[in-house]
């Protein structure tokens, strides 16, 4: 579904990412672990469009996509829960996930019913559809977040850190969510620092260090591996 | 009393019109980060494009419509032409480009147009009203409606609208608008658009009053900037009060003290209200929550 061909991409003259490449397949969870400045966060932009990319190609469901903008982007399907949550503070709660479903044509109707759907989700979010978003807790912006993400009924979901700053119950929560998307026919390119769950729930996973792709197996295989152990799962 | 209102009426006209320039900034920065100075050039292409086009023997209405229809068109080029390829330009270099703009279309003015004054028929006659014994022009009371009108207008296009609640969302956080799907260069050039009409439409109404010439833009995108920066910028309530606050300190500058020193007056009020309060009025923190 997702290709990532050698990609590289950049701050300015700074390069993050040395020639990235990678694959997600339609209906699979795929974690991506990698230490602090690894180039996670600056890989998923690149999927998304809304970094630079200075080689390499992004290929979805086999079109390139590398050129394409952002917007073009989520209207293929691609939709992204990013680094920091990035809600839009002064939006109520109801109008940041209506904004999630900014590109969709399916309808009022359509949109109304989704809406229930994350409310049932996250019946926090129902309770505070009314308030500013700015003003929802840690946790709740990040499902706020998701919940956004979702609203454009995405065929491939990125997630970077979404546990991100949260307390253990929430982000078991988030990760339970993330499996029923599985299921829903929801592919998943999942980004972790907290490497131990992200991959007990994937299929597959990759490594990242300083901007290349050291090792790549399943979620199983690298949980088992030591060298992973060592340097993501602290044991 | 009566020369306390008179002040304070043709205080809150040019005011009006200085809100509705600071409202045109609030909306461009906002969704791009960028100080368009060349914002009092709609206030003036709004003027005399009326002027030039009634000239030809068109009607009113339709020359202010065409005068709009204008102004949209020459906001839409400044954002195709000079903003958008410099998109990811530090802010200076972004300023000195809407500056260069400003004088460009200035002297574009002086050509198409001329170097002399000019003025609109009132809309509903010259006799003045009085109210507590100080005279109002009919037009004044338009210049204040209108703004009413465009204020209730673009809040209601801003929160009940998705279109509206994009440029919202652009303005809140433009990597999260991306995100969602919303094409932020459109939303730049949106409100490139809406800001000429409104500039465009302030312009129609307050010629009468003021008259207007090519070069009439450069003082008002001051004045404006000024309302916004008191305000604070980014904020649409502050831009209405800032401008409100300045025209009012201006008229009643030039009534009680001088009119020599009527611009000084403001800008000294507005150094005053940035020393002690550095982000304006109504600006914001500039700490945002993550
Ligand atoms: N805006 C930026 N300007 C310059 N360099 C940046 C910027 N953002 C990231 N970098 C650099 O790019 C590299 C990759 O950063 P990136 O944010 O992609 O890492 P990450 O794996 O997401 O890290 P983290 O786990 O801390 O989120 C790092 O060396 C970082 O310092
Ligand atoms: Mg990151």
């Amino acid at each position: 579904m997702l290709g990532v061909e050698d990609l590289r991409s950049g701050y300015g003259r700074i390069e993050a990412l040395h020639g990235v490449s990678l694959e997600v397949r339609a209906g699979e969870i795929v974690t991506l672990v990698g230490g602090n400045g690894a180039g996670k966060t600056t890989l998923l932009r690149a999927i998304s469009g809304v970094q630079p990319v200075t080689g390499g190609r992004v290929l979805f469901e086999g079109a390139d996509v590398t050129r394409l903008s952002p917007h073009r982007r989520v209207e293929l399907g691609i939709a992204q829960v990013p680094e920091g949550r990035q809600i839009f503070g002064p939006l109520s709660v109801e109008d940041n996930l209506r904004l999630g479903a900014y590109r969709k044509t399916h309808g009022a109707a359509e949109v109304g019913k989704d809406l229930d759907k994350i409310f049932a989700m996250f019946p926090i979010l129902a309770e505070r559809r009314r308030n500013p978003a700015g003003g929802l807790s840690g946790g709740q912006q990040q499902m706020l977040a998701i919940g956004r993400a979702l609203m454009g009924r995405p065929r491939l979901l990125l997630l970077d850190e979404p546990s991100m700053g949260l307390a253990p119950i929430l982000v078991d929560q988030i990760l339970a969510a993330i499996v029923d998307l599985r299921s829903e026919g929801v592919t998943v390119f999942l980004v972790e620092q907290n490497a131990f769950a992200a991959l007990s729930i994937a299929d597959r996973g990759y490594v990242i260090e300083t901007g290349t792709i050291a090792k790549e197996g399943s979620g199983k295989a690298l949980i088992e591996d030591p060298a992973v152990r060592e340097a993501y799962l602290g044991v | 009393m009566a020369e306390f209102l008179q002040f304070a009426f043709s205080g809150l006209t040019v005011g009006a019109v200085y809100a509705l320039v600071a409202i045109g900034f609030t909306l461009i920065y906002n969704a791009s980060d960028v100080v368009n100075f060349a914002q009092g050039e709609f206030v003036m292409i709004g003027g005399m494009a009326t002027v030039f086009i009634m000239a030809a023997g068109v009607p009113m209405p339709l020359a202010a419509g065409g005068a709009i229809v204008i102004a949209v068109a020459v906001g839409l080029l400044l954002h195709r032409l000079a903003i958008e390829p410099a998109r990811g330009a530090d802010a200076v270099t972004l300023i000195i480009i809407t500056i260069g703009a400003s004088i460009f279309l200035r002297s574009a003015a002086s050509i198409v147009f001329d170097k002399q004054f000019h003025t609109l028929p009132p809309f509903t006659g010259e006799t003045p009203i009085v109210i507590g014994g100080a005279a109002i022009l009919p037009q004044s009371l338009w210049v204040l409606g209108g703004g009413v009108v465009i204020v209730t207008i673009l809040w209601a296009f801003l929160t009940h609208t998705i279109l509206g609640k994009a440029i919202l969302a652009t303005a809140a956080n433009r990597l999260a608008a991306k995100l969602v799907g919303i094409n932020t260069s459109y939303v730049v050039g949106l409100s490139f658009a809406v800001s000429a009409a409104i500039g465009a439409i302030a312009g129609i109404l307050v010629s009468p009053v003021t008259l207007t010439r090519y070069d009439v833009g450069t003082l008002l995108a001051l004045k404006g900037f000024a309302a916004a920066m008191v305000g604070g910028m980014g904020s649409p309530i502050g831009a209405i009060v800032g401008g409100l606050l300045i025209g009012l300190l201006e008229a009643f500058g030039a009534g009680y003290i001088s009119s020599d020193y009527k611009d000084a007056i403001a800008f000294l009020v507005i150094l005053a209200v940035l020393f002690f309060m550095p982000t304006g009025l109504f600006g914001r923190a500039s700490v945002e929550r993550v």
